[in-house]
């Protein structure tokens, strides 16, 4: 069929990721996405806010937060927003091989954050016997980090599917979007752990 | 025998057509049908709760089935019938107003219509399983949480579903008025219901996600044993007020918003004049929006938040008024010198100007904080916010349905008919809602199941329920003129109303391309343009060429099933280990489907030159 | 399909531009890290009082995050106007929210 072709052009244009009407859409519906979730992490950053004091005479932020584990936590995503950057850039350039090596360093990296905060989570409930139940603030802590980590979770999941789904066929202007709005998912996750680790646990420290 | 056979298949194709489909005009019968069906249920439960009413201490329901009529009525009427209905509109109207042949994502539309069908249906199901939910329908922590059974249970998860579906059609919009419209048509050129989905679109964006995250905690204290309203743990209540009317307070423009656009669409049609003050509308509908949003704890006045946020919100509440006002005005001056046609979908439309004016001016009064501490709770409130949803939202969907119907469907609704139920329906509702503003300001609170006599309420709630039989005369008189439409009703052609917009220059019903060619749009009211320079149609863009269409799918039906069942999962894990099956299972079913969406390729397909050419004329 | 990508010379232009784009991309990261570390390092050592460092690591975020958005996400190239409203409208909705949770739920 003749679309078929026009999907895989001679030569990629300069963004590949909004070269057809769908990918356009794509780009677009994505964005808007990231829009509604700003709202949903704010619910959840606010829910936290209002009940970070409420710890029912349990363990408090300050006793519970070290800061050496979530600053290599901030640490390996920070710089896995910046590989998923790198592979965006090989992706503009059509060199498929570097790009899927960089996403693979970008999953690696995300699934070290993840284990981190699985040790991190056991940690509180093992050590702390602070758990979802302990305390209203027990609670919103689960469920904020809970919710950010649950999207590391899913990214990952989803970075992995279209890696292995299109490592054959390499780039073309049918999962170029998917792989753009990928990383703008990826960015967004960045994002709401830069304020994470600024409101719950810096925050926390503080007081 | 044969002839039976034949119908049998011809029956499950059409069914079958139905659970793949990815056309938006199929999809906005869908979203018509599950709406319509609620809404006859929002309906008896309204009846019931009237028939209670009316008289003194009367016990023809008991005290806690009326507590579940009266949240389930609040919740079905919102969620399940209002919303629907005006997605219903939007599926059919938007793609053909903007000239494109489909909406951005057509795949996510039809996820959208099954998870608020499978969602109502799963809030529905808690009649046959231990009682429905009984705390509201704003549900209310502590109450929500200690209420016991699984009634809550259930409102959570349908309405999370529900919810998940409308978010993604709130994006769809966006995207498909963005980037679908047809050469020409500039966002100053778009009639104002595609404006007011627009604008729409982005309240649900924005405000959806509040609801979601309150429904989690809400369900997380009820079935995970979290804390965030236990005050025992250091939880508090007053999160779920904030979440809760976060999401509720913009919930009301996204219900009104569409209303004002079908209405801007009808009047200046049957006006036979350009929308008067087309700009000030399309800004006027977003400081609607702004505003709409900075309001939300005047439901909370009497919450104790002191009175310098109870001034804020309240300055703020006064201001959207002043929005409302011009558009109010802007429809008066529409009319104003028109060739004004009265027929029953521009009776809605008369019926609304003074009925919305009525509800807005008691907003206004609402509004004012310290009269609101004596308003709050009782039977005025219920009857402003009846006369603008009712008033609004109903009346706005009944002159849509009446104005669009040869659109969607290909015959005209009968016009005496259409008279009849709207003169039934207008009497019993200000018979119905009127009243109560006095049994409200007399003392009358609401959500109580008896009142008690000698306390001058008999009268007022007689008549109330007068009325409210009325209004049901009005709807079954309208059920028949739907059937007797789709039997004998009067073919319609293209343009039955001298239309003056994009949706009235192709067939009705449209064929689902839409478009064969997509037109060219030379200014606002296009079709009335080129009917003033006497060509009568709208030249198009584009030279005949092959079309792009989507596949068919079952896969969002399969998802919206997946998540059905692990709904159930969610609710029983409290009582049986076994429901993890239903809970785990559900959830594959839903994600597996998500991973065959992503990794299978889908092109979609092309209607060749050569057939559109044979279907021409 | 991957090899014809280095004949194709028109693209030189565009290749330069991408190259100089990812050095701005580094500068940001640098800029990124410095700032966390900054922040961690203030509230690590509490150097400074409570009601100066909550501010500070705030201001320091929401600059990082618009490193992220504007560079990172691409948010200054042109083409994300409507990408920019609609996230100016989910932070405004945002703000709202947080600061009705955050200030008006006790009392």
């Amino acid at each position: 069929m003749s679309h078929d072709h026009s999907l895989n052009p001679e030569t990629m244009p300069n963004e590949p990721e909004k070269a057809t009407l769908e990918g356009k859409n794509k780009f677009l519906g994505f964005w808007f996405f990231l829009g509604g979730e700003t709202v949903l992490f704010a619910s959840l950053f606010g829910t936290y806010i209002a009940l970070r004091n409420s710890t029912a005479d349990g363990p408090t932020a300050n006793e519970l937060f070290g800061l050496e584990l979530v600053f290599i936590m901030t640490m390996l995503l920070l710089t896995s927003s910046l590989t998923s950057v790198y592979a965006m850039y090989h992706m503009k350039s059509n060199d498929f091989k570097k790009m899927q090596l960089w996403l693979g360093i970008t999953a690696i990296l995300g699934f070290a954050f993840l284990a981190l905060e699985i040790y991190e989570f056991t940690h509180y409930i093992v050590d702390y016997d602070f758990t979802f139940r302990s305390s209203a603030f027990g609670s919103a802590f689960y469920t904020l980090v809970g919710f950010h980590g649950g999207h590391v979770t899913f990214g990952l999941a989803w970075l992995i599917a279209i890696m292995v789904r299109n490592a054959k066929r390499g780039l073309n202007l049918y999962n170029a979007p998917k792989f753009y709005t990928f990383s703008l998912y990826w960015h967004f996750i960045d994002v709401i752990w830069v304020f994470i680790f600024t409101v719950v646990y810096l925050m926390g420290k503080v007081g | 025998m044969s002839t039976v056979a034949s119908q049998k298949r011809g029956f499950g194709e059409v069914l079958w057509d139905y659970l793949t489909t990815v056309d938006h005009k199929k999809i906005a019968h869908l979203y018509l049908i599950g709406g319509g069906f609620f809404f006859l249920l929002g309906g008896l439960e309204a009846m019931a709760i009237r028939i209670q009413l009316i008289k003194p201490e009367n016990d023809f329901v008991s005290a806690g089935f009326y507590n579940e009529l009266l949240t389930m009525h609040g919740t079905t009427m919102i969620f399940l019938a209002a919303m629907p209905l005006i997605f219903a509109l939007m599926n059919a109207v938007v793609p053909l107003q903007i000239g494109a042949r489909d909406v951005a994502f057509p795949f996510l539309n039809a996820l959208g219509v099954w998870l608020f069908i499978l969602g109502g249906i799963l809030l529905n199901l808690s009649w046959f399983l231990g009682g429905a939910p009984d705390a509201g329908w704003t549900a209310y922590t502590p109450l929500s949480v200690t209420s016991p059974g699984h009634g809550v249970d259930f409102y959570v998860l349908g309405l999370q579903i529900t919810g998940a579906g409308t978010l993604m059609s709130g994006i769809n919009f966006l995207v498909t008025i963005i980037n679908m419209r047809a050469p020409g048509m500039t966002y100053m050129r778009m009639p104002l219901f595609s404006w007011t989905t627009f604008v729409t679109s982005t309240l649900i964006l924005f405000a959806f996600p509040a609801l979601t995250i309150g429904l989690f905690l809400l369900m997380f204290d009820r079935m995970f044993g979290s804390a965030f309203f236990d005050v025992g743990l250091g939880g508090n209540s007053i999160i779920w007020q904030h979440l809760f009317w976060i999401f509720g307070h913009p919930e009301v423009y996204i219900l009104i918003l569409p209303a004002f656009g079908i209405f801007s669409d009808v009047i200046a049609t049957y006006s036979k004049k350009r929308l008067f003050g087309y700009t000030a509308m399309v800004f006027a509908t977003i400081l609607i929006a702004f505003l709409g949003f900075m309001v939300w704890a005047h439901h909370m006045f009497t919450v104790g938040l002191g009175p310098v946020a109870n001034s804020i919100f309240a300055i703020a509440t006064m201001a959207i008024a002043v929005p409302t006002g011009i558009k109010i005005f802007n429809w008066l001056a529409t009319m104003w010198g028109g060739r004004i046609e009265i027929n029953s979908a521009m009776l809605w439309a008369l019926g609304f100007i003074p009925s919305f004016t009525i509800g807005g001016m008691t907003g206004v009064m609402v509004a004012s904080v310290v009269a609101d501490y004596q308003y709050h709770d009782t039977y005025f409130v219920v009857a402003h916010f009846h006369y603008v949803i009712v008033g609004g939202v109903v009346f706005g969907i009944l002159a849509g349905l009446h104005y669009w119907w040869p659109k969607m469907f290909g015959r005209v609704l009968h016009e005496g008919m259409g008279k009849l139920t709207f003169w039934t329906f207008f009497i019993g509702f200000h018979l119905t809602f009127f009243i109560q503003h006095f049994l409200g300001l007399m003392g009358m609170p609401r959500r109580y199941w008896v009142f008690l006599e000698g306390q001058g309420l008999d009268t007022g709630n007689l008549i109330s329920t007068i009325g409210a039989f009325f209004m049901a005369f009005g709807v079954i008189v309208m059920l028949v003129n739907v059937v007797y439409t789709a039997v004998k009703g009067e073919k319609a052609v293209a343009d039955p109303w001298d239309g003056r917009t994009l949706e009235w220059t192709i067939a009705s019903p449209p064929p689902h391309y839409n478009f064969k060619q997509t037109p060219l749009v030379r200014g606002l009211d296009p079709l009335w343009i080129e009917k003033t320079e006497g060509k009568g149609h709208v030249t198009p863009a584009e030279p005949l060429d092959d079309i792009h269409m989507p596949n068919s799918s079952i896969l969002p039906f399969l998802m919206s099933v997946g998540l059905f069942i692990a709904g159930f999962g969610f609710i029983y894990q409290v009582d049986y280990n076994w429901a993890y099956i239903l809970l785990f299972g559900g959830m594959a079913m839903t994600l597996v489907c998500m991973l065959i969406r992503s990794l299978k390729d889908d092109h979609g397909y092309h209607i060749p030159k050569v057939e559109l050419e044979r279907e021409a004329d | 399909m991957a090899d014809n990508t280095n004949s194709n010379k028109a693209d030189s232009f565009q290749k330069q531009k991408n190259k100089e784009e990812m050095q701005k991309q580094l500068i940001t990261f640098a800029l990124m890290i410095l700032f966390t570390i900054i922040a961690f390092v203030i509230v690590a050592t509490g150097v400074m009082d409570a009601m100066f460092v909550i501010p500070i690591i705030i201001v320091l975020a929401l600059v990082q995050v618009g490193f992220q958005l504007y560079y990172f996400m691409h948010m200054k190239d042109k083409g994300h106007d409507m990408p920019a409203v609609m996230m100016y409208g989910g932070i405004w909705a945002a703000v709202l929210t947080l600061a009705g949770l955050g200030v008006i739920s006790w009392w």
